[in-house]
């Protein structure tokens, strides 16, 4: 069956399964093809001197690539983003839980963590570097701070969710509170904390960006800073621009696979 | 109301196993005071399987939690072995309509939930055998949302029966099932009660199925339940449900509950 006989068929029978696959690869393709020619048809015309084509881009990266830095600056953006989302993870999920579980701390707590979640991490930007100084201190908190917050939210409402007949399935197996959150609790709300680790992810990769550009000297952040202050290399911009989405877009399909983990599949209904 | 003669099934005379006594419950609801169950007394025998028929919403689930320990009833109380009930208790397990199987493990994990107090050996031996049971074979490593709403009511059984509890409390298991399935699960739960010979406590709104099933029906009223009468059902298994003594029960008990059956 050829793609393009899809004329035939009636619109709302959606795709089927060859078609899908052709499609899920070609329409994708014809996008990106697309959004090139339109960029460089618009850099043509306008024959502007400062914003690269996506010729000059890519050659910007192979630039890049030769000098060999990177490597070593996606490295330490990954390893900010590690650091900084995995304290919040650890310190998040656990709060979410107690939030969730528990009544009264959900009652104190959640003022608070309402009133900072809207508050752009980048807000912070001021008092991170006062008291953690210029320096990887200061980045990865800001890091912490953009994705603690969603965290928090998204577990505490994954544990306020689980239905009381798992949990009272839980307690008639004769489960210790300990073995009740561990066994039954957090298996059923995995799937929303999972949600919200994800959308975490996606924050921290864009909080890293910024915070690199004002806090260290590595990083990509850092390279998109430094190649318009040392000789306005627009193309060299642009391209640390293209591998941040290209990254950022690998994190969160990595995120999506693990949705699609057995154990936690029944929680998302998108199938 | 007989509480010696047997009908078929339930070995052992007339040892008693659960017993309550004068069980009330008023629920604190937005408009006031819900009256919900009116001092219920009655006693259930070691191996005796029991149905606790009434309309919607009388307060059969109010009951059967306060049997299992989930919530205390506002007076009264419930005894089994002679020890009062405080909580839930691993002897005595609840069986939610399919609904209460963990989703986030398989056939096996689900059966396996209650022992992680077992040796491996012992706990795999165990799974097997439950498996086999309810006909989950060759589904071990299956999650339960790849199982038929059936497949899962018998999942959840098997859960219950594997931690080998003497008690088992059925709360409209096979409410959400079609009606054939329905029948089916029926006649599985008969040969499971054959084989292990629980004390069941089994919950229903279903006339029907009362008396397909229960050794004594025990029917409630309406809101706040008390029990109107309790009919023993003195026909061995297999019944065959066009026998005129089946049919003679059955109508007994819709007019008790004061429904037509013609339509
Ligand atoms: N936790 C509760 N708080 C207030 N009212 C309740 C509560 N649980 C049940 N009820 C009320 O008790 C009555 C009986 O409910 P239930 O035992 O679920 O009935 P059934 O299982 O027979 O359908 C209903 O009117 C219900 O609204
Ligand atoms: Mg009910």
């Amino acid at each position: 069956m050829s793609p393009i006989g899809s004329s035939r068929r009636p619109k709302v029978e959606g795709r089927r399964l060859p078609r899908a696959a052709i499609e899920g690869l070609l329409l994708p393709l014809l996008g990106i093809g697309g959004g090139l020619a339109v960029w460089h048809a618009a850099v043509v015309w306008s024959s502007t001197r400062v914003f690269p084509s996506p010729l000059a881009v890519a050659s910007g990266i192979g630039e890049l690539a030769r000098r060999g830095v990177l490597p070593g600056y996606i490295a330490s953006s990954l390893l900010r983003v590690a650091v900084g989302y995995g304290l919040a993870a650890l310190a998040g999920i656990p709060l979410g839980t107690v939030m969730g579980r528990y009544r009264s701390a959900g009652t104190a707590l959640n003022p608070v963590v309402q009133l900072l979640r809207p508050i752009s991490p980048l807000a912070w930007i001021p008092i991170a570097i006062l008291t953690l100084g210029v320096g990887d201190g200061a980045a990865i908190f800001l890091i912490f701070l953009g994705a603690f917050f969603p965290i928090v939210f998204a577990t505490m409402n994954g544990v306020i969710a689980v239905p009381a007949m798992y949990v009272q399935a839980g307690e008639n197996f004769g489960l210790s509170a300990g073995a009740l959150l561990w066994r039954v609790i957090l298996p059923a709300a995995l799937p929303q904390v999972l949600s919200g680790l994800r959308i975490a992810l996606g924050i921290a990769w864009i909080v890293v960006v910024a915070a690199e550009m004002l806090a260290v000297d590595s990083g990509l952040g850092y390279l998109i800073i430094d190649a318009r202050n040392a000789g306005k290399r627009y193309d060299l911009v642009v391209a640390g621009m293209v591998l941040i989405g290209t990254i950022g877009l690998a994190l969160d399909r990595l995120m999506r696979r693990l949705e699609r983990l057995r154990s936690v599949r029944w929680g998302f209904h998108n199938e | 109301m007989n509480r010696t003669a047997r009908g078929d099934g339930g070995g052992g005379g007339g040892e008693v196993k659960l017993a309550l006594r004068g069980v009330s419950m008023v629920f604190q609801g937005d408009a006031g005071r819900v009256p919900t169950l009116d001092a219920i007394d009655l006693e259930v025998r070691r191996g005796e399987l029991v149905c606790i028929l009434g309309p919607s919403g009388c307060g059969k689930s109010t009951l059967l939690n306060i049997v299992a320990g989930f919530i205390a009833p506002t007076s009264g109380e419930v005894r089994i072995d002679g020890e009062p009930v405080r909580g839930p208790d691993p002897r005595r397990i609840f069986v939610f309509q399919e609904r209460g199987v963990f989703p986030w493990l398989t056939v096996e994990g689900n059966i396996g939930f209650g022992l992680g107090g077992l040796p491996g050996a012992e706990r795999r031996a165990r799974i097997d055998r439950y498996v086999e049971l309810v006909g989950l074979r060759d589904f071990e490593h299956t999650y339960p949302h790849e199982l038929s709403g059936g497949m899962k009511q018998r999942l959840e059984v098997a859960r219950a029966l594997a931690v080998e509890p003497d008690v088992l409390y059925l709360d409209e298991p096979f409410g959400a099932l079609d009606s054939i399935t329905r029948l089916t699960m029926r006649v599985e739960l008969l040969r499971i009660w054959e084989a292990e010979r629980k004390t069941i406590l089994f919950v229903t709104h279903d006339i029907e199925e009362s008396v397909q099933l229960a050794d004594r029906v025990v029917v409630l009223s309406a809101r706040p339940a008390r029990i109107t009468r309790i009919v023993e059902i003195d026909i061995p298994h297999p019944r065959d449900l066009s026998s005129p003594r089946y049919l003679e029960l059955r109508d007994g008990i819709f007019e008790e509950i004061g429904v037509a059956h013609r339509i």
